[in-house]
């Protein structure tokens, strides 16, 4: 199986990439994933926010895929807003929706 | 330059979503929290900080959004007003600080970002409302506490925690 390309791309104004980049090294670990394998990317300009279709911190691609359809979101420098599971606004991702997208991204790669 | 715990609170008056306006005092405590519209982390709060104005009658509690509306257009005025309409009211105003100037005053770093002024107008407690912004069952702990020690004429503990949230969008 190979490994799928795992991306946090994240804004310096908003303080959550460090919990969203943890959860996500943990659900890598979780799924039998090198866990040090996570390209990081700064985003730090309105130019570069458009560029890279960035819609908020933190913002996880794998395979190029946004784990959450970000949808007509407008792209920009901002905090990027998730539900959890139990319907709490957070400003991570759930970890298990990390997880699951995780084992989609290989589940496709095994058998695509 | 923030203000700290036993700085005297600068006054202001602000246009809130009702059409009226607002300033801090004339309670034995005011709660005065910085906060927007498309923040995660406030928007994570909200409901705790309006529980705590729901459930604290004698202090005068107000939410202010000094966001920059043109680059981040959910900020704005309108949006606010739409907002409070949305949510069939909130039991605390809404302020708009379109100069940015009372958030300067303050030193707002994040939203949220919570001062509590004491009856004689003194900042009590400066920081977040409770330790994560994702979990309702802590009923921001931090704010309640700092509240009962100024109406029982106490010093909070904590007085100061570090505020935690999204930046406040200055104007360029």
């Amino acid at each position: 199986m190979t490994q799928p390309r795992v991306e946090l791309l994240y804004w310096d104004g908003c303080p959550s990439h460090p919990q969203a980049l943890a959860d996500l090294r943990d659900a890598m670990a979780a799924v039998g994933l090198d866990a040090d394998q996570v390209t990081i990317r700064e985003v730090a300009s309105d130019e570069r926010a458009g560029r890279e279709r960035f819609v908020g911190s933190p913002t996880i691609r794998i395979d190029g895929v946004d784990i959450d359809d970000p949808g007509e979101e407008p792209f920009g420098l901002t905090c990027r807003v998730y539900h959890r599971r139990d319907g709490a606004i957070s400003p991570v991702p759930d970890p298990a929706d990390v997880r699951d997208a995780l084992r989609r991204a290989m589940t496709t790669r095994s058998h695509p | 330059m923030s203000l700290a715990v036993g700085d005297l609170a600068p006054d202001f008056t602000l246009p809130d979503t009702d059409g009226g306006e607002q300033s801090p005092g004339g309670a034995p405590a005011t709660l005065v929290v910085f906060t927007c519209n498309h923040c995660p982390y406030a928007l994570g709060w909200h409901d705790r900080i309006a529980a705590v104005a729901g459930d604290y009658a004698d202090v005068k509690v107000l939410a202010v959004n000094p966001n920059d509306a043109e680059r981040y257009p959910r900020d704005s005025f309108e949006a606010m007003r739409a907002r409070v309409s949305a949510d069939g009211g909130w039991p605390m105003a809404y302020l708009r600080d379109e100069s940015q100037e009372v958030a300067r005053a303050y030193g707002a770093k994040t939203t949220p970002d919570c001062f509590v002024i004491d009856g004689g107008g003194r900042v009590a407690y400066r920081g977040a409302p409770d330790a994560d912004s994702s979990d309702p069952s802590l009923n921001a702990a931090w704010l309640r506490q700092a509240l009962d020690a100024v109406l029982d004429g106490r010093p909070p503990d904590p007085a100061e925690t570090r505020p935690v949230g999204c930046s406040v969008k200055w104007k360029s």
